[in-house]
């Protein structure tokens, strides 16, 4: 650690005004300030000293992830092996799959919008923000395992250009960046983002596995999409796995199921959720609320369940642990940036996440992930409701003091 | 006011300085539904054009007779009757166009642009410069539809006018048309994108 501050220390001179790799400032920067606290701290005023900088915020973020990660890369491994009609899964086979599977994915996404933030921030002169550590992360753990890098690099370009750099960089975006990224793959190349060919791995990776022809396998959401009126017996006892066994709640509590890459595990999830509220990083309120939400949309959909609308038979057990609704209520709502501020509002946001999530995956066979376009559609109203719960609390506070005149 | 400008910028200006799309922000929601496709932007781009030109003149003719208070009627009744005329013309000689501009050429009549420029310009100037006008406001809201549709149906249909402009290799090799193109959000996005070019050359029309 001496060596590389020495290292960095060394290089500094250079990077000041008048430097010859002066144009690189920020990178240098960035880099200085991502290993080593800066040692700037505020000249004038009064200011609350915290360690708990964005940095800090984003790190204790990605480190809520790993194991969502780390279990993704399993259950990529999982599935292939599964599709492949393999009886043993050996276990670092499956795991170094998994990661030669998403490595090149979470690289390009790194690549393409640290890029874009790196030309920005030289651009304008700023520093280097750390709003994209996370959401290179969460791209490829939002995508189907299948997704083209050309894809996600244009995603990736896009959502950095036009929701985060237009409006001003990080925490300025109105929509989660991430999100949006999947939201444009899921609009711009929608056969390439649901459907029963993308969410298991089928190549070989440097070696490791086997070729798989004529794969198909959807999602259990996807299936119960597309399996259409029939069984309304028990729609749920329709889901199966790869191998066509049928898939049990605690299936898809474990999250050994097909989905996108890092958000089958509601258990993982919720280890992450567990990181993330412990610390105080993602609003209780927002999280537990987006739970109610969904459990209680899932309840009101179970009860008057129709034929008409497959997904309307799944239980509120099955509703939450299925699709990204867990990962979305988790990692997506409580974005600091983009949710309600007030109090109040995150209890009302939280809820409607929910709500919306499961309304729309019930109602809308089409759209089969819900809590995608539910957050975006909240970050949308996340300012209105902010400002209706401020404006109520002014009109309180003045019926009040008119009250005591 | 209006004597001061020559003839030559009441035609010219419309194109960049003064573009009714990119700069006054009128026309848009028939820039974001008729630009999914090259040829029906083309179509849509000369049918404002004529409807523009001819209801300049023929306003401009009769400024002076139009009783004040009911203006905006006879301007829509010049208006409506020409749109009818294109839109005959269409149905004769173009039917598969028409068919796909549907009722966005009806709708020329609300188009923002038209009644601007008759209020603004045909009211109140001599015929030969209101066809001008006319023509040059026109020619300045095509030029957008051509240079969105371009983009919409290059990158959402891998075509241009209907046929195949992305080699059939690239497909093969993985590649995929984005269908975000095709839907309204990404005409916005494109619209934006030439405001943003636009603003970024001409560092006068940049807001404080």
């Amino acid at each position: 650690m001496k060596a590389l501050k020495k290292l960095m220390d060394k290089a500094r001179p250079s990077f000041e005004e008048g430097g010859k790799l002066h144009a690189f400032r920020s990178v240098y920067d960035g880099i200085d300030t991502f290993l080593f606290t800066p040692n700037e701290t505020s000249r004038s005023g009064v200011h609350i000293h915290d360690s708990m900088d964005s940095k800090r915020t984003m790190i204790i973020v990605i480190v809520a992830l790993i194991p969502c990660l780390l279990f993704g890369m399993y259950n990529a491994g999982y599935q292939h092996w599964l599709a492949a009609g393999a009886d043993s899964f050996p276990f670092w086979q499956l795991m170094s799959y998994g990661f030669l599977a998403v490595l090149p994915r979470l690289v390009v996404a790194y690549v393409v919008g640290l890029g874009i933030e790196f030309i920005v921030a030289q651009w304008r002169k700023e520093e280097i923000q750390e709003g994209f550590l996370v959401t290179g992360i969460l791209i490829p753990m939002i995508c189907p395992i299948e997704t083209p890098l050309w894809m996600i690099a244009v995603a990736t370009a896009f959502s950095v250009i036009f929701v985060k750099e237009v409006f001003g960089g990080t925490g300025y975006n109105i929509f989660n960046v991430a999100l949006v990224t999947r939201a444009f793959l899921f609009f711009a190349y929608p056969a390439q983002m649901s459907g029963d060919k993308v969410f298991v791995a089928s190549g070989k990776m440097l070696g490791i596995g086997g070729e798989i022809d004529g794969l198909t396998c959807a999602t259990p959401l996807g299936q119960v999409a597309t399996s259409g009126a029939t069984d309304a017996a028990g729609v749920a006892g329709a889901m199966t796995d790869i191998a066509g066994d049928p898939v049990s709640l605690w299936h898809m509590f474990l999250g050994l199921i097909p989905g996108s890459f890092g958000e089958t595990s509601t258990l993982c999830i919720l280890i992450g959720a567990l990181i993330l509220l412990f610390t105080g990083i993602a609003s209780w309120r927002i999280v537990l609320s987006a739970f109610a939400g969904g459990a209680v949309m899932a309840l009101i959909a179970n009860w008057c369940a129709t034929p008409t609308y497959p997904a309307s038979f799944l239980t509120v057990g099955e509703q939450l642990c299925l699709g990204g609704f867990a990962f979305a209520a988790v990692f997506m709502a409580p974005d600091p940036v983009t949710s309600c501020r007030t109090n109040t509002g995150k209890y009302i946001y939280g809820f409607l996440v929910g709500v919306v999530a499961i309304l729309i995956r019930t109602y809308n066979n089409g759209y089969p992930e819900g809590a995608m376009l539910a957050v975006l559609l909240m970050n949308a109203l996340a300012p209105l409701i902010d400002y209706c719960v401020v404006e109520a609390n002014v009109r309180r506070r003045m019926a009040r003091a008119k009250a005591a005149e | 006011m209006a004597d001061k400008i020559s003839n030559k910028q009441i035609f010219f200006n419309p194109f960049s300085k003064d573009n009714p799309v990119i700069v006054q922000v009128l026309g848009i929601c028939s820039c974001l539904a008729v630009t999914a496709k090259l040829e029906p932007a083309l179509v849509m781009g000369i049918s404002v054009i004529a409807v523009l030109a001819f209801s300049n003149v023929i306003i401009s003719l009769i400024r002076n007779t139009i009783p004040t208070n009911i203006r905006i009627i006879v301007q829509l009744v010049v208006v409506a009757a020409l749109v009818i005329v294109v839109n005959q013309l269409l149905l004769a000689y173009a039917y598969d166009v028409s068919k796909q501009l549907s009722v966005f050429i009806g709708l020329i009549i609300t188009n923002c642009i038209l009644m601007g420029r008759l209020e603004a310009f045909a009211m109140g100037n001599k015929p030969w410069p209101s066809f001008l006008d006319g023509v040059g406001n026109g020619i300045g809201y095509a030029i957008i539809l051509i240079i969105v549709g371009f983009f919409r149906e290059l990158l959402g249909s891998g075509t241009l006018m209907g046929f195949q402009i992305i080699p059939q290799c690239f497909y093969e090799a993985g590649y995929v048309n984005n269908g975000l193109m095709i839907l309204p959000p990404m005409a916005l996005i494109v619209v934006a994108c030439i405001i943003w070019a636009h603003r970024a050359w001409n560092k006068d029309l940049q807001e404080k």
